[in-house]
């Protein structure tokens, strides 16, 4: 029989694309493109010119310089690496296991390699197209730098490749094992909490051996050491180190093939093991993934805590809290996140308690002050972040359950009520540990504590709700990935809505801060007067307006929703 | 008890449902028949809330449901053909969490809950979660949700998709039970054999329109069907030219 080409067995995918981009322009998707490029671009625009300044200052160093630009390339392409094999596992057991297409193709006469291949593709263009997007502007600041050419572009891409197809091959036959050891679904809690675990493992370590003082060459014993290290290749049997070396010879005009060979043979070697395993493995692999998660829950303890706890509040509301929830600790893709979100924290107060800020008085207490300022604006950012990734999606993750909510007398206030609240009460405990902790570090003085706390926890109410009325004007409702749904335009609409914000109250506060601080330098009286004053209410009414404002445009959008 | 007046539905362009008009009073079962695309599940769904009308007006006991959302909804339970339940809830809680947005809890609730889960055989699947629940089970706890609250009427869509034949008959006498003690039903459904077995009264829907409505035996005197089945009127009205013609191409093909 004649066996369908790749192209048509991703049919369904490419043209649901296609099919999404046209619904995009009908509905008025210029805007969001040219809002996309510009965003799209600034962020490339920032990485190739931060690395550009890096790398033709260090063109000009002797000795240590012709070294270091190979040493950062091998180091970014091996943190890809990972990324990547992490990326593609947890991809892989979507597409090739959990995919709602999986059915049809499967009871289809379509072969073995041939459904390997489509979904390997699928793995590799879901997985990989963030890292590759990352490289480009890395790789035309090294093009540029040294002068590369045009010929540089495909060669790029011939180094580049198989550094993303070997990962994709690894991360689906890992999948592919470990589907065939535990059931599909228990398999992606696993992944879930091993990912996040070890990402969070490697951010808590890398961060805590302070890389900052490699960059120092006086904490070294000697120069030779320095130099030996520089000179030798991170991790000799890696591909992105042979990828390094491809593209660092070719920018120093010594091309050497060995590397480029050994990717490219070494990927082909994999994809060859990688459909050997499929065929061995995947029928068997396959029917394990049908088996649910058998789960046998009583889901007292919530009911006793949260239940009693809330025991004030109208029945709906209270089972509405309840519900999201439990919802919340009972999915792993979920709650799992709290594990980097505690690595995120312990991070920034380390960074925090590592500033060098005390070298003398009275500077240290300019500088205390100001990182204590600033670090609402850092604060904020990072709430809006978790905000963007837990709360922004509620509404949407609704979306299939919307018939029982819209056909029931659940109030859509109450609704818009227990969302907004179930998201913001975590957020303003994490605003205001990281504020407080932040400044008990900084030893502020109880005006700049007061003003801290005071402007966080009206910063985290606002963020909150621009969160979830973002969410619900822009909802996701056919995403079942929660961690999928802060990507959309929406998301990204909120977060430049929210850095605005952050933006506005830290300038509003700055006006009475700089009184305050440049009074207390000058060893002056502090007066609290109306310019102050004013600019507190000025900051305030910025969050009492960010914080109502979306609340009343999600209940009226909440209102015109149809299933 | 369900009144639409004038009902209308537009998308874009498109006429979903177009006038239609129809009272339901109380202690009847009535039957929606229509062909895929006739404007059914988009009626049932502007009845239930989830969808506003274009036009016109849904009275659930004499309370507008875009008006009076609140009371309106509270007689009512609402049975979808998508069986889309939280995942990640057991069958029991989900069922609570039901009974909680009616405003309903304490012990009546969890003797309601252990009565309906004993009716539709789910009492040992209670403390599982939902997403190990099959196609049919599903619908069974959706239906009893729709349940857990005694409403008085229920509008429910294609009310047998993936019940086993014994969970179907269950719930023909629930539904039989509960039109007798004075509640309504409006159901839509493909399946003629149920319509004529169940129904009190019907009404066809082609094109968004009722194009018949009354008892099995007016439809006939209307349209002049003699002793016709329900399933040849149903052609009849709804294009049975184009299903002969389907039949011959599939004849054609073997």
């Amino acid at each position: 029989m004649k066996q369908p080409s790749l192209v048509h067995v991703l049919q369904p995918k490419w043209r649901s694309a296609l099919q999404r981009l046209r619904e995009e322009r009908a509905s008025g998707g210029t805007g969001k493109l040219v809002l996309l490029i510009i965003v799209g671009g600034a962020f490339w625009a920032g990485v190739f010119g931060v690395l550009f300044m890096i790398l033709r200052f260090l063109r000009k160093v002797e000795e240590l310089g012709p070294l270091i630009p190979g040493k950062i390339l091998g180091l970014i392409l091996l943190s890809f690496i990972f990324i990547l094999v992490l990326s593609n596992v947890i991809t892989a057991l979507s597409s090739f296991f959990l995919a709602k297409d999986l059915d049809l193709l499967v009871s289809a006469p379509v072969d073995w390699l041939r459904l390997y291949i489509a979904k390997l593709s699928e793995t590799l263009l879901h997985s990989s197209w963030m890292v590759a997007l990352m490289i480009v502007p890395i790789l035309a600041a090294y093009g540029v730098v040294y002068k590369g050419g045009v010929l540089f572009v495909p060669y790029a891409i011939l180094a580049v490749l198989p550094m993303l197809i070997l990962p994709a091959v690894v991360g689906s036959a890992v999948t592919l094992v470990l589907v065939n050891v535990f059931p599909a679904r228990r398999t992606r809690d696993l992944l879930s909490i091993i990912a996040l675990g070890a990402a969070g493992g490697v951010i808590l370590l890398f961060r805590v051996i302070r890389p900052e003082q490699l960059a120092r060459p006086e904490g070294f014993r000697n120069l030779l050491d320095f130099v030996i290290l520089l000179g030798g290749p991170t991790s000799p049997f890696l591909p992105s180190e042979w990828a390094s070396q491809a593209i660092m010879g070719y920018l120093r005009n010594q091309i050497d093939l060995l590397p480029l060979v050994l990717l490219w043979t070494t990927a082909a070697a994999f994809v060859a093991l990688g459909a050997a395993l499929h065929g061995a493995l995947y029928a068997q692999g396959f029917t394990k993934a049908q088996e649910g998660a058998e789960r046998f829950i009583r889901g007292t303890l919530w009911r006793w805590t949260i239940g009693w706890a809330l025991r004030w509040l109208p029945v709906a509301r209270r089972e509405f809290v309840i519900k999201d929830v439990k919802l919340f600790f009972r999915d792993t893709t979920q709650w799992s996140q709290l594990i980097l979100l505690a690595v995120l924290v312990v991070v920034y107060l380390f960074n925090i308690q590592v500033l060098p800020l005390r070298r003398g008085e009275p500077v240290g207490f300019f500088y205390v002050n100001l990182v204590s300022f600033l670090n609402l604006g850092l604060a904020g950012f990072v709430l809006a972040s978790i905000a963007a990734r837990f709360i922004f999606p509620a509404v949407s993750l609704e979306g299939r359950q919307m018939w029982l909510l819209r056909s029931s007398p659940l109030d859509l206030k109450a609704l818009l009520w227990s969302k907004y609240w179930v998201g913001t009460l975590p957020l303003l405990v994490l605003g205001l540990l990281l504020t407080g902790l932040t400044n008990a570090l900084l030893e502020v003085t109880p005006f700049m504590m007061i003003m801290g706390l005071t402007t966080m926890a009206a910063l985290t109410l606002a963020i909150a709700a621009q969160a979830l009325a973002f969410g619900t004007v822009y909802p996701q409702f056919e995403t079942e990935n929660a961690a999928q749904i802060p990507t959309s335009f929406g998301g990204l609409a909120f977060m430049m809505t929210t850095i605005a914000l952050l933006a506005g109250v830290i300038v509003s506060l700055w006006q009475a801060v700089y009184q305050y601080v440049r009074a207390a330098y000058e060893g002056r009286p502090v007066v609290i007067d109306s310019w102050m004053l004013l600019w507190f209410a000025v900051a305030g009414a910025l969050c009492v307006t960010a914080t109502i404002v979306p609340l009343r445009i999600a209940r009226k959008k909440l209102e015109t929703f149809e299933f | 008890m369900i009144r639409l007046e004038n009902l209308t539905k537009l998308y874009g362009s498109f006429v979903a449902v177009d006038d239609i008009s129809l009272h339901v009073p109380r202690g009847v079962l009535y039957g929606c028949l229509g062909p895929n695309g006739a404007g059914k599940t988009t009626t049932l769904r502007m009845i239930a809330g989830i969808l506003r009308p274009s036009q016109g007006r849904v009275l659930l006991g004499g309370d507008d449901v875009h008006v009076n959302p609140l009371s309106a909804k509270m007689r009512l339970g609402f049975i979808p053909d998508r069986p889309f339940v939280y995942d990640k809830l057991t069958g029991a809680e989900f069922l609570r969490f039901v009974a909680g947005l009616y405003g309903q809890e304490g012990d009546v609730v969890e003797r309601r809950i252990a009565e309906l889960l004993e009716v539709f055989e789910l009492t040992s699947w209670k403390d599982e979660l939902v997403e190990a629940y099959s196609h049919g089970m599903r619908q069974k706890l959706i239906i009893s949700s729709a349940l857990i609250h005694r409403p008085e009427c229920i509008v429910v869509d294609e009310p047998m998709v993936g019940l086993d034949p014994k969970a179907a008959r269950l719930l023909k006498d629930i539904f039989r039970q509960f039109v007798d003690r004075g509640g309504t039903v409006l159901m839509s459904t493909h399946t003629l054999e149920v319509a004529e077995a169940m129904c009190d009264q019907i009404a066809i829907i082609q094109h968004g329109k009722i194009v018949a409505a009354g008892t099995v035996s007016d439809v006939r005197r209307q349209h002049k069907a003699g002793d016709a089945s329900l399933e040849e009127l149903f052609l009849k009205l709804t294009g049975g030219a184009q299903m002969r013609e389907l039949a011959e191409v599939l004849g054609g093909l073997r």
